[in-house]
């Protein structure tokens, strides 16, 4: 019996253990661990409507359990009423509790979605840094049409300034994601899609695409580093010290299928590069750099 | 003559992929040995491939189901074991390989072990349950079981000859064009699903027709069983969702074949009309299959619970409100695709709105168990295993569908396992309840109760294994569908869903027992009255099985719970007067052949054959004007025979204690 008990215990302290573990690891998790405002508002958001939803769903499960055990056929004191099917006013309350959640977390939602628009610029006393982003087979180019550079592969930018990206595809259809700073949006050929993203403080973020685009998919992760204004200043001083240039005649290779591409810099940009590639697939059916998905024309 | 179709074709590229190609020829060779051994061709062509009774029908569903639904759980498992070691290495698959597997996971599980599982159900049940003696249009039916197996068959093949798809079972274009991707994997998925769609859409229409026109006299609409309600509802959605699949696979199928320019980056295309067509059939399908599961649940509940279905018209309301709303969401499935605040906040509040009739439903079950008499029947503990588990994947689907929560979330393995957490118990357990509810009444004889309540414990616990740390490693940002990936903490959660997998086989093995043990005492538990459970509905009211007939006299229905109702009245198993002559549907060889035409045709379209397409068509023209000329189409059943087997049945009924007036 006492060994059992000893058993007993240890098994506790096993699981307990493995779930203080997983706690703690849940707590650094990209998402739940958020460093910067727009992340930080999506994931509170998350965790309200969590919440709300334990209301109905603990006494669910709680109440599922109770009645599977209390009425149990071997029961001998349980009541036993085979007929009773109506009640007009449990009726009510279960259309019209949860009713009442819906409409709640709907105005929740409203709101939310329109102050988190990916389009909509932040608030700020600093103007936006623009970074162009083309999704490619299998890797990431962001050019930065204020420096003159591009660099495949990692996305750097001052902490507390706002990034304002225009996203767009020059293969298939790409997700462009950095859990921990803003979420994401689907990059596509022809088409633009804009997101904001701000880091409160300097950090390195994982950055990747999350709609699966082929062979080499599972490598297609860039590295994202928000710094100090100094050290922007000193990155990009570094770009600007690449031997290649991006323009018409080293664009190609660059846009060709590759997997496990190393971070690489660009010193220069053709200006309108990025306009050029959505306008390709587009043959002048669109003002130049103004393609925007069916919803956004 | 061939095609593209030539010797490089076969799967020489890796020993997994012969492997698995060698199973499915062994595997169909192994059946075709052991059905020539018992000389049981001549038996299995008459009695089974070219039925047109509803229940042998179903039964034949099922086992397509069964059959495909271990072959998507062996994908499941290899997909399992690959993420489980591949941290910073290749694994055991390349991705091409892995493609291919993710892929055909899904393609099976949603149309060809969910829905023939679920058609299969509808066939057993449904007429049993209304009290007639066949659906509207058997031939159709038998046509719709033909052109389904035939879609099963091209994904059974392309594991032997060519690849499938590696564009997952969504098939998003771009990706799924010719221009990226130019073999015949993503052939092979549309063509298995057009055909096989179609065979959807008619089972539809099929249904509908039988539920409104072929009800026993006194069952009016508000006396429906709660199965037959959301077979209606299903059936409705089936036949108005599966035309906007079958619209975007064959748009897909010109762009691909005719070099048209629908969902192509260029030349005008716009790849994003794909998803919209793709989920307005997408999201009416979730509940296409789970309706049916709703209503395998509250007969399951009811009748184990000795009480009264809680609320039933708040439950019928709830069912046909969700059937309705399934087709205003669909865009919850991309809101990252960049539409403004206003469409993405207004899907939202829609999807968040369909929670409300499903919250209901749960409730009603809930009642139903309070103050009942709850016996722990296997087909009970896949319904209470499923109300604990399911309402946590509606928590989690109500998170994605806050627009800016799913940008987060989306696309992440905190998706996979919210829709596993919804097919899996939501689908899946309640099948498999009807499955072990209602096998009695189709064969006869006792389903084993204790593998099966194994099984349920498998399946449970191998679930939350399996799908809680995905829903973590989605935290962690994890994207769906990865080959190989460099987090060393995701490993520890992948380890464990790997487990989960590894106990959800012991779930599978435990189901194959369960069979095995039921066969093999099969004599020892005949059940003569055809009404194991203490039932309420119709179906118990025949014999198990049921006669060719169904019912020898149309039941006369007075109550939402007509058999229950007739025990009561102590009118249930009266001898009727006289008996009639009874005119049954004939056996066709139509609907087999023509199956296997559509097979044929979409095998050689897929490989470019053209002769052969051409000569498919035709053929299967012929075979259908044969057909619709046949002026001969049923048979008689005499009076006099019809006595006989009523009177073999009674004398079984009698010879059992405290058997029937």
């Amino acid at each position: 019996m006492k060994q059992a008990f000893n058993q007993l215990l240890q098994m506790t302290a096993i699981v307990g253990a493995v779930l203080v573990a997983g706690a703690c690891d849940l707590r650094r998790s990209a998402v739940l661990d958020p460093k910067g405002p727009i992340a930080l508002a999506e994931r509170d958001l998350l965790i309200d409507a969590f919440i709300v939803m334990m209301l109905v769903v603990v006494p669910v499960i709680l109440l599922t359990l109770f009645f599977a055990w209390r009425y149990r056929a071997s029961s001998t004191t349980a009541a036993y009423t085979p007929k009773w099917a109506e009640s007009v006013r449990i009726d009510t309350v279960v259309w019209v509790i949860p009713a009442l959640i819906v409409v709640a977390v709907a105005v929740l939602v409203w709101r939310s979605t329109h102050k988190l628009d990916p389009y909509r610029p932040l608030a700020s006393s600093v103007a936006p840094l623009e970074v162009q982003v083309v999704a490619q087979d299998w890797k990431w180019l962001f050019i930065y049409p204020e420096q003159g550079i591009a660099v495949v592969n990692q996305l750097a930018f001052p902490s507390g300034r706002p990034v304002s990206l225009k996203i767009t595809s020059d293969t298939v259809m790409n997700s462009f994601y950095v859990p921990q700073l803003a979420g994401q949006i689907y990059a596509m050929a022809g088409m633009q899609t804009k997101l904001q993203l701000l880091a409160d403080a300097p950090g390195t973020f994982v950055g990747r695409n999350s709609q699966y685009s082929g062979g080499g998919f599972s490598d297609q992760h860039f590295e994202v580093i928000a710094q100090t204004p100094a050290d922007f200043d000193a990155w990009v001083a570094k770009a600007k010290q690449a031997p290649v240039k991006l323009d018409a005649t080293t664009y190609p290779a660059l846009a060709a299928k590759s997997r496990r591409n190393p971070i690489a810099y660009y010193s220069a940009v053709e200006p309108g590069l990025y306009d050029s590639i959505i306008a390709k697939f587009t043959h002048g059916n669109h003002a130049s750099g103004a393609a925007t998905p069916p919803a956004r024309r | 003559m061939f095609g593209r179709l030539t010797i490089e074709a076969l799967p020489l590229y890796s020993w997994v992929a012969v492997g698995g190609a060698a199973v499915t020829v062994g595997g169909a060779l192994l059946v075709a040995i052991v059905v020539t051994w018992l000389k049981a061709w001549k038996y299995l062509w008459t009695e089974w491939l070219t039925s047109v009774d509803h229940k042998r029908i179903g039964i034949m569903y099922i086992v397509v189901a069964l059959i495909m639904l271990v072959r998507g759980f062996v994908d499941a498992i290899m997909m399992r074991a690959q993420q489980a070691v591949a941290l910073n290495s290749g694994g055991y698959l390349p991705p091409e390989h892995f493609d291919q597997i993710f892929s055909s996971h899904g393609t099976i599980m949603i149309f060809f072990m969910a829905m023939p599982f679920m058609t299969g159900l509808l066939n057993i049940a449904v007429p049993l349950q209304i009290g007639t003696r066949d659906v509207a249009f058997p031939f159709l039916n038998s046509l719709s079981l033909w052109l389904t197996s035939a879609g099963a068959g091209l994904v059974l093949v392309s594991l032997v000859i060519g690849k499938f798809s590696t564009a997952g079972w969504t098939g998003y274009p771009p990706y799924s064009g010719v221009e990226y991707t130019p073999g015949v994997g993503v052939d092979y998925w549309i063509w298995a699903i057009l055909i096989s769609g179609v065979g959807s859409t008619l089972s539809g229409i099929n249904f509908i027709v039988t539920i409104l026109k072929r009800r026993a006299p006194g069952m009016t609409l508000m006396r429906m069983p709660p199965f037959v309600w959301t077979a209606l509802c299903t059936s409705v959605l089936m036949a108005f969702a599966f035309p906007a699949l079958t619209v975007a696979c064959g748009l897909l199928a010109l762009d691909r074949l005719a070099g048209m320019h629908f969902f192509t980056n260029a030349h005008g295309g716009n790849m994003m009309n794909y998803p919209n067509l793709f989920w307005i059939w997408g999201h009416p399908e979730v509940y296409i299959l789970i309706l049916p599961a709703f209503g395998v649940f509250s007969e399951v509940v009811s009748t184990f619970s000795r009480k009264r279905l809680f609320g039933y018209e708040s439950l019928v309301y709830a069912t046909a409100a969700i059937a309705i709303l399934s087709f205003t969401v669909w865009l919850h499935h991309f809101f990252t695709m960049g539409s403004s605040a206003n469409v993405n906040a207004f899907f939202g509040i829609t999807t968040m709105i369909i929670a409300v009739p499903t919250g209901v439903k749960v409730f009603n079950w809930l009642l139903t168990m309070y103050r009942g008499r709850i016996e722990f029947h296997p087909s009970m503990l896949w319904s209470i295993g499923f109300m604990v588990t399911f309402v946590i994947g509606g928590m989690t689907g109500v998170l994605l569908a806050i627009p800016s929560a799913d940008f987060l979330m989306h696309n992440t393995t905190f998706l996979v396992a919210h829709f596993h957490n919804m097919i899996i118990p939501g689908v899946l357990f309640g099948y498999l309840a009807g499955y072990m509810y209602w096998f009695p009444k189709a064969f006869g004889f006792a389903f084993d109760r204790v593998w099966g309540a194994r099984s349920f414990w498998c399946w449970f616990v191998g679930f939350y294994l399996a799908f809680m740390p995905l829903y973590i490693l989605g935290f962690k940002g994890m994207p769906r569908r990865m080959e190989h990936y460099n987090d060393p903490s995701w490993q520890p959660y992948l380890m464990v869903a790997a487990l989960g997998a590894v106990v959800v086989l012991c779930g599978i093995g435990c189901m194959v027992m369960q069979l095995y043990v039921s066969v093999r005492d099969r004599n020892l538990t005949r059940d003569s009255t055809g009404d194991p459970w203490d039932g309420r509905t119709l179906e118990w009211s025949t014999s198990s099985p049921p006669p060719a007939y169904n019912f020898a006299v149309l039941p006369e229905v007075r109550d939402r719970e007509p058999f229950l109702d007739m025990k009561e009245r102590g009118v249930a198993y009266q001898r009727p007067a006289h008996y009639e002559d009874i005119y049954m549907p004939k056996n066709s060889m139509v609907g087999v052949v023509m199956g296997a035409l559509a097979f044929v045709l979409g095998f050689a379209v897929i490989w470019y054959i053209w002769w052969l397409v051409i000569a498919c068509g035709l053929a299967m023209w012929v075979a259908l004007i044969a057909k619709s000329s046949d002026d001969e189409a049923e048979y008689m059943i005499p009076a006099a025979e019809v006595a006989k087997i009523e009177e073999a049945r009674y004398r079984a009924l009698g010879s059992r204690a405290g058997g029937g007036t």
